[in-house]
């Protein structure tokens, strides 16, 4: 029973994991763009969520909707102001303006806040759970994550089969250059992509700084995660990406309970191996 | 009236000169052809006027007002559409959804989806099917009624014929009267002369970026022809 | 008449490479003149512009953009501290196996990362050395989380006299780093550097051109693992401690560096050395600040990648021709006798 417990809070963790991807996952579907600053803009929107509820004493939930339009806009704004002219410079501009970014986050947040640490605060439901039969417990944040990592990959996919701006994401993602001949405004939609990306980097920020505790330099590591859970899930497949978080935090339960000290080395050990055995991932759709 | 006129056209990739001073004037409401043999400057010309390359903005002129430089998307938007070389149908798409992207620019006017659906009627069979699945023929019927659904002013249809078994392009080249029944001015550019002449009042010839010839088709001699487009 | 040539200098290397022998003549004199901490500063320069040359060696010529280099920063200030430290080793000998061991460690590294391409492969040499980093605090004999001290004995080994100490690492830096500085410029003057120059302009139309890609590629990827593991070694001798933190740091060996080389020139030997110079003076200039330094050199590398994505060097070559490190080869128009007639 010990180790189904394992499991499943492994499957559960897989959520966070899965939410931490989505961002990185459209950008790099759309845009071919890796945001090397990823991890630090979850951070961010964590950082942004604690200013927001210290200004007006909101709850973290609550602060969302402040943060998540706060976040769509920078997006945005980044992505046309700035990302737009990388993406025609080869592999090069991309990855090292977004690693510029990076650290300019990094550091400002630490000039800003200090190295200490904060968590959010959101009361009960931190530590609430959920008895199952056969002696099971689930915390109630972790489904609740989860839940909300399934309805952040179905909304996109209702989005991006079913709308017309998911339409013009799909055609850009397959031929940019045609798309153009199209009347499809590459660059707008571009912003509109990484503006959408941030709203659900700030739904993983807000709701990974409520269980975990966060610092200026707590960005990397996130970024790493997700990046481990997109490439075990497969470039171009949201739900991959899904079943590739799960893979993570399960393999990251798996060592935990092994070891506590284990916990996150297990998960960068499982992503190597799947990576040396299954470069492409597991359901790979996106053709390079 | 004309519609499109190109002064001094020319083009660059990069440091290499594509195309040299071409001077094209087309009237609305005509169907001209682009021959040539490859490498001609065809396509560049196309993609020139659609707004892929850079040109000076008076260099083109549609409509009166000068449109070089501007980019592919507000080309379209100004009622210019492409049907590109290799068809380019949205692999991942289905051929309903590639049509429906056609239209992204909205722009108003006769075609939609039902009228693009009477024009080919084989493509409303094939409509779920993602766009790869379909034979070359039918691809280039979906690619003629993406571009169609920016309602066009004016239609630039790149190697039509390319890869195509003879009866598939008869068939594509007789929906052609629908569309330009409609108005629709249209460029046909083709290696293969013969269908684009019969379909044409009027052609350009270019060789190695230049204009070699230009005339009315009806009679044309076609000994002069051939020598305007090897260049002899 | 005329005859084509192939010739290697330019009239301005070759002004340059004879100023730069006073210069570096200086530089291996200055323990009879310089005091202690002007030398610890060109030493630190020193190592930062050899890490400097061998990332842009892998990212400015092989296309291998590595976010990762610091593990082998880290694996060879370990090798250096576990062999002289568990086994007794000689420390002038830890200190070169340390560039072995990390050569040996990048060849399986390499099978898992050369899977990825592009934007995907940086962030896989991250993990790498993140792997490395959680491994090294996990395992007691190496200090786990708070690492290992050279002792006093091993130092004593290099001389027990502290000036003398400081000497000696001051002139092993910098013979070490201009070793290597010397080793890239060789290697890309050689036949080799014409292949990774022909892969970084057009990976395919090189393959097809007869060069073996993925080998030259490897083999750059492990001669840099393990010059970078013999720096990284110099760098923590001279540190005295290291932990995991300190030895896998991707803020000090990797982000500093990449600034350097981009914001210097990428794919230029002369590059780095800008670099360098302007991180340090920035840092010298900020230091009160903070970190507000590095936002800078963030902010000026963005710029550069925007505006001017050769960089500074880059820019100056392009506007001026001008080359102080020729690696490529040139056609000079030269006059030949008549031929006597028949």
């Amino acid at each position: 029973m010990e180790w189904l417990n394992t499991i499943i809070q492994g499957m559960l963790l897989g959520g966070i994991y899965a939410l931490f991807a989505i961002g990185l996952s459209l950008s790099f579907g759309i845009m071919r763009l890796v945001n090397i600053a990823h991890g630090d803009f979850i951070v961010l929107s964590a950082y942004v969520s604690l200013v927001v509820s210290q200004g007006t004493g909101l709850d973290p939930f609550s602060t969302l909707i402040i943060v998540v339009p706060a976040m769509f806009v920078l997006g945005y704004v980044m992505q046309r102001g700035l990302l737009n002219a990388t993406l025609s410079g080869g592999l090069l501009p991309p990855l090292l303006v977004t690693f510029g970014i990076s650290v300019i986050i990094q550091n400002g947040l630490l000039q800003g806040f200090g190295a200490y640490t904060h968590r959010l605060q959101e009361g009960a439901i931190e530590t609430a759970s959920v008895r199952l039969p056969g002696g099971i417990s689930i915390g109630v944040y972790p489904l609740l994550v989860f839940a909300v990592a399934i309805l952040s990959i179905g909304g996109l996919q209702v989005l991006f089969y079913s709308t017309r701006l998911g339409r013009a994401f799909r055609a850009v993602s397959d031929d940019a250059d045609t798309a153009e001949l199209m009347g499809i405004d590459n660059r707008k939609l571009y912003a509109v992509a990484l503006g959408i990306a941030m709203i659900f980097t700030a739904i993983a920020g807000v709701l990974f700084a409520i269980r975990t505790n966060f610092d200026p330099a707590a960005g990397p590591i996130r970024l790493i995660l997700a990046f481990e859970a997109v490439i075990i899930g497969g470039l171009g497949s949201m739900w991959g990406t899904l079943v590739g978080g799960v893979i993570l935090g399960v393999a990251q339960a798996v060592g935990a309970a092994l070891n506590p000290t284990w916990q996150i080395l297990a998960g960068h050990i499982a992503f190597l191996i799947i990576l040396i055995v299954r470069p492409s991932g597991l359901f790979p759709r996106t053709r390079d | 009236m004309t519609l499109l006129q190109t002064h001094d056209l020319s083009a660059f990739y990069g440091d290499f000169q594509a195309l040299f001073d071409i001077n094209v004037s087309i009237e609305e409401g005509e169907t001209i052809a682009i021959i040539g043999a490859n490498g001609a400057g065809k396509t560049t010309f196309l993609r020139a006027v659609a707004g892929v390359l850079e040109a000076k903005p008076e260099a083109i002129m549609f409509d009166g007002k000068p449109i070089g430089g501007m980019t592919p998307h507000e080309i379209v938007h100004l009622g210019i559409a492409l049907v590109p070389e290799g068809r380019r149908l949205f692999q991942s798409l289905s051929v309903e959804e590639n049509l429906l992207l056609g239209g992204h620019s909205e722009r108003p006017g006769p075609w939609s989806l039902k009228r693009v659906y009477e024009l080919f009627p084989r493509l409303e069979e094939l409509r779920r099917l993602p766009a790869p699945s379909l034979s070359g023929g039918q691809q280039q019927m979906a690619a003629i009624g993406r571009a169609l659904m920016s309602n066009p002013r004016l239609l630039l249809c790149d190697e039509l014929s390319l890869g195509l078994a003879p009866v598939v392009i008869r068939d594509i080249y007789a929906c052609l009267g629908s569309i330009t029944g409609q108005g629709t001015t249209v460029v046909l550019v083709e290696q293969d002369i013969n269908r684009a002449l019969d379909a044409s009042a009027r052609f350009y010839c270019l060789q190695e970026g230049r204009l070699a010839l230009s005339a009315p088709t009806k009679d044309f001699d076609r000994a002069a022809l051939t020598a305007a487009y090897f260049g002899l | 008449m005329e005859t084509v040539r192939v010739e290697r200098g330019t009239k301005v290397s070759r002004i340059f490479a004879i100023l730069a022998v006073p210069a570096v003549f200086a530089l291996l004199t200055m323990p009879l003149w310089g005091d202690p901490g002007d030398m610890r500063l060109i030493a630190e320069m020193a190592y930062y512009v050899a890490l400097a040359q061998l990332w842009n060696l892998l990212a400015g010529y092989a296309g291998l953009v590595s976010v990762g280099q610091q593990a082998y920063v880290g694996l060879g200030g370990y090798a250096l501290f576990y062999l002289t430290g568990v086994w007794n080793m000689n420390v002038y000998l830890a200190l070169l196996l340390a560039a072995p061991f990390a050569g040996l460690i990048s060849i399986p590294v390499s099978f898992a990362v050369f899977r990825l391409r592009g934007a995907y492969f940086a962030v896989g040499t991250w993990v790498v050395s993140e792997v490395f980093a959680l491994s090294a605090s996990l395992i007691s004999v190496l200090g786990g989380g708070s690492g290992l001290s050279l002792t006093p004995a091993i130092l004593r080994e290099i001389s027990p006299d502290r000036s003398t100490r400081d000497t000696v690492l001051y002139l092993m830096t910098i013979s070490i780093s201009l070793l290597v500085v010397a080793v890239v410029y060789l290697l890309l003057r050689s036949r080799h550097g014409l292949a990774l120059t022909a892969i970084r302009d057009s990976e395919p139309a090189s393959a097809s051109l007869g060069v073996n890609t993925f080998r030259t590629k490897f083999i750059v990827y492990i001669v840099t693992a393990a010059c970078t593991g013999l720096i990284g070694g110099l760098i923590f001798l001279q540190k005295l401690r290291i932990s995991p933190e300190a030895g896998f740091s991707i803020n000090d060996w990797t982000v500093v560096v990449i600034f350097m080389v981009v914001i210097g020139g990428i794919g230029t030997i002369e590059g780095p050395f800008i670099g360098m110079m302007i991180f340090i003076f920035l840092r010298e200039l900020f230091a009160d600040y903070g970190t507000i330094y590095l936002m800078m050199m963030g902010a000026i590398a963005i710029a550069v990648m925007l505006k001017a994505p050769m960089g500074l060097w880059g820019w100056i070559i392009q506007r001026y021709d001008l080359q102080l490190f020729p690696v490529g080869r040139r056609l000079a128009l030269v006059p030949t006798e008549p031929a006597s007639q028949p």
